[in-house]
Parts: structure tokens; C-alpha cells; sequence
């Protein structure tokens, strides 16, 4: 040895170690969760007290008017809630399959184009009930042949499932405003279809057009839950998630799994297009999906593919979204101060899943914890 | 203490709740080799990894020729003189020996390649390394890369060399060269630490032997005192009987017939050529071979995952005495559904056999989970099955419904084997069945295999440690390259003669038995 030593240093732990908990028990997850949601009132209070000088509380109680203000209010936060939600139980499927199903928003769009083309030019030719099965039907099927495209492609070829369904976005917001284009005809724009005779506008249950949106959405989640929990295609499903290989070994046909599990996902999307145009628009355009195919991407893995808590963080953005847009119209802010205030919200709920599954173990502290749990 | 090349000091290291190593203490000596002895997860590795500065430990202090250190990187280790080989080599493929050498040292001025080969060819003289400097590393076998990985560190002025199981992956006869370079390191004062959990070889090499168990340090014996037992004891915490049970087939009946297999992979490279063979039920049949030889091709073949090349044939013979049954050309399902019972346990426990994110009753279904009624899996039968494994095999699980993933490897095998077992096969096919386990699990799976062969079953054992190849298996068939090298009686064989067999390259096929 040449010698060089250098000085003897008394033990230099890091200033801070990140350590993954064994599990937590649920009293525990829910204070964390408490004490989230508290924490971000509070930086977002302290954001609106030194940035707009507003009183906090008070843009609080408008954030909450936003979706419990009036009883209307309340209603078009049910129906925004659905139309998310019915994206999230599409996705739902796909994701499980750890197929990368960015292509949502086509699906809808395509769905939602196909329905309106159903309003415009079959109309009232056929009886309501029968223009009704047509639209449905034809709207599924697009949507799910929007989604087999890149599923083919990705079984058989192995291409990149992420960079198609996305492209194939793309291509249905081409599809949609070039079919809206044509439809206006001279009209500035396109504006609610059928006005006159409402032809493809679903009847008012309980006073509103929505209502089978509701009901339709509410029973999917079910079927769902049940679909992916209890079913064979279910299992399936998580395994071709897990891994091919024990797919494989299993004896599942994993190509025959991932395009049927598309089309499905396809299909709900399409089917979303359908309610959107027959229960809530009216019309079609290139905003009718307005980036719920990618939003649906957020509510499906943070309710690791459970279709009810699906339900529960659709309402959490609804509700943030809602209250942001109401907090810049009464106080005349702009956007993005009521963003950054529904933003922080949303940052400290993700955020505290990581204080769920890992700790934080500081210099000096680690002796203490061994000690202390042994 | 002057003639301690390294000391440990009570070292202690936590990763979560779980103690890796717990107030470790040892010392290894200039001119001497210490064997480090433990079971899989009694934090060998872990140990070795705080010397060499991959880890850094909680508590405790290491000491250098005498003098207190601190090591917070792989650099800092080598600045005092400390070279890991690691059990996974981290080799440049594309480059030579001498280019691997030299890659990462800063040293002044140009690179003269001409200086630094000189310096090779010196140290390969002085301890008899059979190396050339110009070879590229993917032209290697697997015994040159690990004397490269060993040039290297010596070249980087080592004088502590540690090495992670370096016996894995060699044949008899390339341990053996191995352990005579190793000796004449010795001889020139170096300090070396084997870790190896394979009783003879710590007998054969080393000087001293230093035990754990469970993360703790439990004590150091010198070699001439200890034995096989004594050190199983020591390792393990109580008394072992290490024979492995091998009873005489009974009425052997051919159940399976391999012929003129010959798989390709998808780079074109042939990975199975020719190879043909019966399994007998009421018989284990071996097979050994290097790693990569293509143990995993043949029995990915016969389970339906791997397509073969046209010629080849593997036919079933039930044991109801209906006609043979050829699985070539069919898919798993397929295979299952002509009422083969086949059972595989893979390599890839977690990739292939069993689904991770899934409890213990979710991987049962995989077998059975198309047995539901209409759209839906039953999972009565499964959670059942999953319960009677768990007793009978003691596999330490917080639930059923706990992730398989989150088991100990030993567990997650128990969860395997027990499944392909209670499917009542008549072929059980195991690629690497005790990898990684401890000794007491080890030998639950040798039991349960020979409960099966005791059932009339044709087991096809691939293994990797050569000793129990030939104390479990009947007959033993040899890969190298993907050829057959030949079947071997297991009662009359010596592993030295398998080691032959698996790296002949040359036709000459012998087969007896």
C-alpha cells in the first residue's frame, strides 16, 4: 500500500434517507390524507392572502359554491362527474393490461362525431328509438375500431401502443372539424343540432337530459368493478398486466387478450362520445372530449383501476376544477391564480401518497427508530 | 493486529425494519484467505458491499491496516486497496481485456496501451492468469471474464480482493485453476475474502472461516477444525442431516419422448441442436450444463412456449395407456386441453411462474381459473388449495392475498412447487428448483420431488450444483452449446466428469445409461 490514508472521520451519515414502509395501518392513512388536505388550505391560504390579498376563507367558500352553491350547480358537477368517470371505467381495462391507452380522447371524439352525424342526417327519419340504437351502436363501434387499430398493430407487430393511440388522436380531431366544417355549412358555428325538433336529444328524466347519463355511467361502474374483479377476462387481464411471460405459461392467448381488452376500452369511449353528444352538448366539435381521455389517465391509476373509488376522485376534480372557474369569475382573477389554488390541492392529495408508502429517516434518527421498533 | 489487513467493528445495517447485518465484527489477515459462510439474505453480500463503499453503514467503524477509515464510494475503496468481483461481471463487451483494464483510471498525461499491456502480461506472469490482452470480452467464456475482472482490480493495485460466489458459474475444473491462482495471491501477501455458501469448496480454499446467520456475525473457526457438519451447523443454527435421499426407480415406463429438438433464437443463434431423449416416470433425470446451455430452450419446448425448428418431435405416453400424445406445434392451452399433465416450474419464478402483484390464492388460479361457471373464476377451490399449501409446505405468508412478490425467495418457490405438484402431474419439469434457497428449504424440495418419482412421476431436474446433481438425479443428461454431450448414470458418474462433458465442444457424443 502506498500509505495514504486519509483522516479517520467519525461516521457521515446522509443528511436524510428516503425508506419504504412495510404497509400502514388505516387509521394511520386516513390522518395522512386529513393532514394533507389541511396543509394544503393552509399553503393555498397563505398563496391568496400575499399574492391577492383576498380573505382566504371567503375564496374558500366560493371555491365550495362551485359545485354545492345552487342546486343547479350541484347538478352540472353530477353530470361533469359522470362524463369523467364513464372515461376512467374505458381506461380502466387498458391500463390494468399495462397497455398505454393514450388514444381516449380520439376514441371519444370519434364516438361523439359519429352520434352527431346521426342527429344531422338521419334525424327524424327513423323513429327516436331507433335513431337512438343507431347512434349508440354506431358510436361504439367506431370507438372500438379506433382502439383495435393501434391493439392490431401492437399484438402483432409490437409497435409502441403509447405513440399510436396518440396519433390516432390526431387524426380524430382532424375527422371532427373537418366533418363540423361541412355541417355548419354557413353558420359561424355549428351550435346545439336538431334545435328545432330535437331529434337524438335524450328525453328529460327527472328535468334533466342527463339523467340517462347518470343512470348509464352508474351501471357501468358496477359492471366494471364486477368485470375486472370476478370475471376470466378480468383475471386474464391482471396477469397480461403482470407479465406476458407467465401469461404464456398460463395458457392465455396474450394477443387475443389485448385486442379483445381494447376493443372493450374502445367501446366505452365510444360509447362516452354518445352520452356527451345525446345527454350534455348537443353537438359535436373538437372540444367535446376537452381532455378527459387524458384526465380519465389520472383518475384510473389513482383508483388502481377500483371503479368506485374511480367515482370518488372524478368528484375531487370535478370539484377543484369547478371551484377554480369560480373563484376567477367572482373575483376577477385571472385563471391561473384560481389554478395554482386547485393546483396546490391536488399536489399535497397526490403527494401524501408518498409519506403513505415510504418514510423519511434524518441524520442521527435511524439509531432512535431501530431501537424504538425492536 | 498488524497483519489484519481489514477489521470490522461492530457494523451494523438496517434496510427498513430489517436488520442486514447486526454488529458484525472480523478481521481478515494479510497472506491468508477467509471464507465467508452463510445462507442466502445472512448478509454476506450486504457486508462486503459496506468494505467495498456500495453501502454505507449505519453504525460501526472499519478499520485498514490498523487504521480507522471511512468509505463512502466504490473510489474510495479502491484508494485503499480494496477490489470487489462481483457475481454479476461489469465488463465492456465490445472492448478488449486491456481496453476493459484501463477504462475509468485517470492517469496522467496520454494512454499508452503499450505500458499498460506490459503491465498486464507482468501481472498475469506473476500469478499465472491465462489472459490475452487483445481478446474482446464478447469472445470470452465466462471463467476469462472473471480472470479480466480479476487482472483488473490487481491492476488497480488491490491488495484485498473480495469475490461474490466466484464458483457459481465455473466448472469443476475452471474452479480449480481458479483456486490455484488464488493461492499464489496468497502466497504474495494478498488478503482474500470468498464469499460461497458451497461447504467443500471453503474446505478445499480456504484459511479461515467466518460464519452468519440471520444477519449476525456467529464466529470464525480456522479450516482444519471445521467440517462439512460442524459448518452446516454453524450456518444454519441446528443439526442437518446433508444426505440427500435417492431411492431405486420402480417399474420405470417412458413418459415422454424428446427427439431431434433444434431451437433458434430470435438473433438467428441456434440454441438447441438435436437434442433427443426419453424421461422415464418413477425416475428424476438431470440435466446439467452451464448456464445458458440451453436448459431453459428444452423445457420451454416441451411445455409449448418455445417454437422448435421442423424434424423435431416430443411425444407423450399417458399413463392410462392411451395413445402418445406429440406436443410439437401445440400451445400451452393446447397441451392442457389434451389432457397432458405437465408441470413446469420456470427459472423466472416471479416473470413466468407466478403472477407478483397477486396473493398466494390469485397464483392458484392460474392453473384453474378457467374452471368457473359462465363468465366468472370460482375462487372457492383455489383459496382452498392455497390454504393446504401454506400448512403443508410452511410457507410464511402475513395472508393469503399478500403479494407473492413480497414473500422471501424460499417462500415464493414453496408457493410454485407446491401448485405444480398438487396439479398431480406425470411430468414435473424444474429449471433451477433450490436457486437461492436455504438449506432447510432446499431440502423440501428434494423430498418433494422424490415423493413424486416415488408416485410414478417423470421428474426432469435442470440444476446448476453438480454435487446434488448427482446425489438426487438417476441418470444425467449433459448440455453444452445447446448439444447433448451425453446421458449419464448419476450412481456411477463423477462431477469431474460431468465438467468434462459441459465444456466438449467436439462431436464425439458418448452416451451411456
Amino acid at each position: 500500500m502506498s500509505g495514504e490514508f486519509r483522516q479517520a472521520t467519525p461516521v457521515r451519515e446522509p443528511f436524510m434517507r428516503i425508506v419504504k414502509r412495510d404497509g400502514m395501518r388505516v387509521f394511520h392513512r386516513i390522518w395522512v390524507r386529513i393532514a394533507a388536505i389541511i396543509l394544503a388550505l393552509v399553503v393555498d391560504a397563505l398563496f391568496i392572502y400575499f399574492v391577492t390579498g383576498l380573505n382566504p376563507l371567503d375564496v374558500y367558500g366560493v371555491m365550495f359554491g362551485g359545485s354545492f352553491g345552487s342546486k343547479i350547480r350541484f347538478l352540472w358537477s353530477v353530470r361533469d362527474l359522470v362524463t369523467l368517470l364513464i372515461v376512467g371505467i374505458a381506461l380502466a381495462p387498458a391500463f390494468k393490461m399495462r397497455f398505454w391507452n393514450i388514444g381516449g380522447e380520439g376514441q371519444i371524439l370519434m364516438g361523439a362525431l359519429m352520434s352527431a352525424l346521426c342527429m344531422v342526417y338521419i334525424g327524424t327519419k327513423v323513429p327516436s328509438g331507433v335513431l337512438f340504437l343507431i347512434m349508440a351502436a354506431t358510436s361504439i363501434l367506431i370507438g372500438a375500431f379506433w382502439a383495435f387499430i393501434p391493439a392490431y398493430f401492437k399484438a402483432h407487430w409490437g409497435t409502441n401502443e403509447t405513440l399510436f393511440t396518440l396519433m390516432m388522436n390526431y387524426v380524430a380531431t382532424a375527422f371532427v372539424a373537418c366533418s363540423t366544417n361541412i355541417m355548419r355549412g354557413q353558420a359561424s358555428s355549428l351550435g346545439k343540432l336538431n334545435m328545432g325538433n330535437k331529434a337524438g336529444w335524450f328525453p328529460r328524466l327527472f328535468g334533466q337530459y342527463f339523467t340517462i347519463n347518470v343512470i348509464v355511467v352508474l351501471s357501468l361502474m358496477v359492471l366494471m368493478y364486477v368485470y375486472l374483479k370476478y370475471s376470466k377476462h378480468g383475471y386474464e387481464i391482471s396477469v397480461v398486466g403482470e407479465s406476458e411471460n407467465t401469461a404464456r405459461y398460463a395458457g392465455i392467448n396474450v394477443k387475443k387478450v389485448m385486442i379483445r381488452t381494447m376493443l372493450i376500452s374502445g367501446a366505452i369511449c365510444g360509447l362516452a362520445g354518445f352520452l356527451i353528444v345525446g345527454g350534455k352538448d348537443m353537438t359535436v366539435s373538437v372540444n367535446t372530449a376537452g381532455g378527459r381521455g387524458f384526465d380519465a389517465i389520472i383518475v384510473a391509476w389513482l383508483a388502481k383501476f377500483n371503479t368506485f373509488t374511480m367515482a370518488l376522485i372524478s368528484f375531487l376534480l370535478v370539484f377543484l376544477e369547478n371551484g377554480a372557474k369560480e373563484i376567477a369569475s367572482n373575483y376577477n382573477l385571472n385563471d391561473f391564480a384560481s389554478d395554482i389554488i386547485s393546483g396546490v390541492i391536488l399536489f399535497f392529495i397526490l403527494g401524501c401518497e408518498f409519506f403513505i408508502n415510504y418514510k423519511l429517516v434524518f441524520r442521527g434518527k435511524a439509531h432512535k427508530e431501530v431501537s424504538v421498533r425492536v | 493486529m498488524l497483519d489484519c489487513a481489514i477489521q470490522l467493528k461492530d457494523l451494523t445495517k438496517t434496510f427498513g425494519r430489517v436488520y442486514a447485518n447486526k454488529n458484525v465484527s472480523l478481521e481478515v489477515r494479510k497472506g491468508e484467505i477467509l471464507s465467508l459462510l452463510g445462507e442466502n439474505g445472512s448478509g454476506k453480500t450486504t457486508l462486503m458491499n459496506m468494505i467495498s463503499g456500495i453501502y454505507y453503514p449505519d453504525s460501526g467503524q472499519i478499520f485498514v491496516n490498523g487504521k480507522p477509515v471511512d468509505i463512502r464510494s466504490p473510489k474510495d475503496a479502491f484508494d485503499l486497496g480494496i477490489g470487489m468481483i462481483h457475481q454479476h461481471f461489469k465488463l465492456v463487451d465490445v472492448f478488449t481485456a486491456a481496453e476493459n483494464i484501463v477504462l475509468g483510471l485517470k492517469e496522467k498525461g496520454g494512454l499508452d496501451m503499450k505500458a499498460v499491456k506490459a503491465k498486464i502480461r507482468e501481472i498475469c506472469q506473476r500469478y499465472h492468469f491465462d489472459l490475452s490482452c487483445d481478446q474482446k470480452v464478447y469472445e470470452m467464456s465466462v471463467s476469462q471474464k472473471q480472470t479480466l475482472e480479476i487482472v483488473k482490480v490487481l491492476y488497480r493495485g488491490a491488495n484485498i480482493l473480495i469475490l461474490d460466489e466466484p464458483t457459481a458459474v465455473l466448472t469443476p475444473q475452471e474452479t480449480e485453476h481458479l483456486f490455484d491462482v488464488l493461492r499464489i495471491m496468497k502466497q504474495h501477501g494478498k488478503a482474500i475474502v470468498i464469499i460461497t455458501h458451497k461447504l467443500h469448496e471453503v474446505l478445499e480454499i480456504s484459511d479461515r472461516v467466518s460464519i452468519m446467520r440471520k444477519g449476525e456475525y456467529i464466529g470464525t473457526v480456522d479450516t482444519k477444525d471445521a467440517t462439512e457438519l460442524s459448518l452446516t451447523e454453524m450456518m444454519v443454527g441446528q443439526r442437518v442431516s446433508l444426505d440427500i435421499e435417492r431411492p431405486t426407480p420402480v417399474h420405470p415406463t417412458k413418459r415422454l419422448s424428446v427427439q431431434h429438438v433444434r431451437c433458434v433464437n430470435k438473433e438467428g443463434f441456434v440454441t438447441l441442436d438435436d437434442v433427443s431423449f426419453d424421461a422415464y416416470g418413477g425416475e428424476i433425470l438431470g440435466i446439467a450444463g452451464i448456464s445458458g446451455s440451453g436448459q431453459k430452450e428444452l423445457l420451454e419446448a416441451i411445455a409449448g412456449l418455445q417454437p422448435t425448428q421442423s424434424g423435431a418431435s416430443i411425444t407423450f405416453m399417458p399413463a392410462d395407456g392411451s395413445s402418445p400424445k406429440e406436443l410439437i406445434g401445440k400451445t400451452p392451452k393446447e397441451i392442457k386441453e389434451l389432457g397432458v399433465a405437465l408441470s413446469f416450474v420456470p427459472e423466472d419464478r416471479l416473470g413466468m411462474g407466478l403472477v407478483g402483484s397477486m396473493g398466494m390464492t390469485g397464483n392458484m388460479m392460474l392453473k384453474s381459473y378457467e374452471n368457473g361457471h359462465g363468465i366468472f373464476t370460482q375462487r372457492k377451490q383455489p383459496k382452498h388449495l392455497a390454504e393446504s399449501i401454506r400448512d403443508e409446505l410452511h410457507v410464511n405468508t402475513p395472508n393469503l392475498n399478500t403479494p407473492v412478490r413480497r414473500l422471501s425467495g424460499g417462500n415464493v418457490q414453496k408457493v410454485l412447487v407446491g401448485r405444480e405438484i398438487s396439479a398431480g402431474p406425470t411430468v414435473l419439469m424444474t429449471a433451477y428448483a433450490v436457486r437461492g434457497l436455504d438449506i432447510n428449504t432446499s431440502y423440501t424440495i428434494y423430498r418433494l420431488l422424490n415423493e413424486q418419482k416415488k408416485k410414478g412421476v417423470a421428474v426432469i431436474y435442470v440444476g446448476e450444483d453438480l454435487d446434488v446433481l448427482v446425489s438426487l438425479c438417476d441418470r444425467i443428461l449433459v448440455l453444452c452449446g445447446g448439444r447433448m454431450n451425453g446421458i449419464v448414470d448419476a450412481r456411477t458418474v463423477t462431477k469431474e466428469e460431468i465438467g468434462l462433458l459441459m465444456t466438449k465442444r467436439e462431436g464425439d457424443l458418448s452416451h451411456v445409461g
